[in-house]
């Protein structure tokens, strides 16, 4: 089960750049790899990546099997309001995980 | 006759490798890429030049596991609605795939800087490209020594 871990800081001032740290944890199979049979292994990746500032879109990333196991993304973003930063990954087989995090502007 | 036809196909072989030299300066920022990085850079980049700088690369230069390698990218820039990054795209050269992430941001970001972590399959040349609010694309590479390969080892 895909758990994400998100980090955010809970208080900032209008205006402050901060930065915001994510990472789920997921296999991210490249689909280059075999078994011990030789049977070539499906590709089961995340392939996208959406950060949204009270529903704005703020930050998005498309993923490669080049991106490491249990994909870490950082990024920044300007605190411009109080409210709630959503997170979205959705990849390979049905793969959609989402989570949030508040956060208060002084 | 002999001489003059091989002659010809000299000028030809030198004509033809100064152009492909010429091709390469400008359509790749790193000098010696395969072919595969290139043909990504082109789908991103379109006809656009590419220029070297503005770009940070931050990754080891020597790396002992290729299956997680920090990566972090800074672009210089304002940050402004004006004058902003609209995207960061890191290609490799040797990894079964030439593509690692493509990244949008905008002026909300306020500091176009993003950090991963990325496989490498062998020692090679990381480029990353930055696509500014104004259309311009600069650019930056990073070698990386790999000693041990990710991405095509099976499982035991």
């Amino acid at each position: 089960m895909a758990r994400p871990l998100i980090n955010v800081p809970q208080k900032a001032k209008r205006g402050d750049v901060i930065e915001i740290k994510t990472l789920i944890s997921h296999i991210m199979e490249t689909g280059f790899r075999h078994d011990n049979v030789g049977k070539p292994i499906p590709r089961n990746i995340i392939t996208s990546f959406v950060a949204r500032y009270n529903g704005e879109e703020i930050f998005s990333a498309d993923l490669h099997p080049a991106i490491a196991a249990n994909p870490f993304l950082s990024f920044f973003t300007v605190a411009t309001a109080s409210g709630t930063i959503d997170f979205e990954w959705t990849g390979d087989n049905g793969f959609h995980e989402t989570a949030s995090a508040k956060i208060t502007v002084e | 006759m002999k001489h003059a036809a091989s002659a010809t196909r000299r000028d030809l072989l030198v004509a033809g490798l100064a152009g492909a030299g010429a091709a390469l300066i400008r359509i790749s920022p790193a000098a010696a890429t395969p072919d595969s990085m290139k043909r990504a850079i082109r789908q991103v980049v379109g006809e656009a030049p590419v220029r070297k700088g503005k770009v940070t690369i931050e990754v080891p230069a020597l790396v002992e596991n290729g299956n997680t390698v920090a990566l972090a990218i800074e672009v210089q820039s304002p940050m402004t609605p004006e004058d902003h990054v609209k995207a960061i795209h890191v290609f490799n050269e040797k990894n079964p795939l030439p593509n690692v992430i493509s990244t949008h941001l905008g002026p909300r970001a306020g500091r176009a800087r993003i950090a991963t972590r990325f496989r490498l399959a062998d020692t090679q040349t990381i480029v990353a490209i930055a696509e500014m609010s104004d259309g311009a694309f600069w650019s930056a590479s990073a070698d990386v020594i790999v000693t041990l390969q990710a991405c095509l080892e099976s499982l035991d």
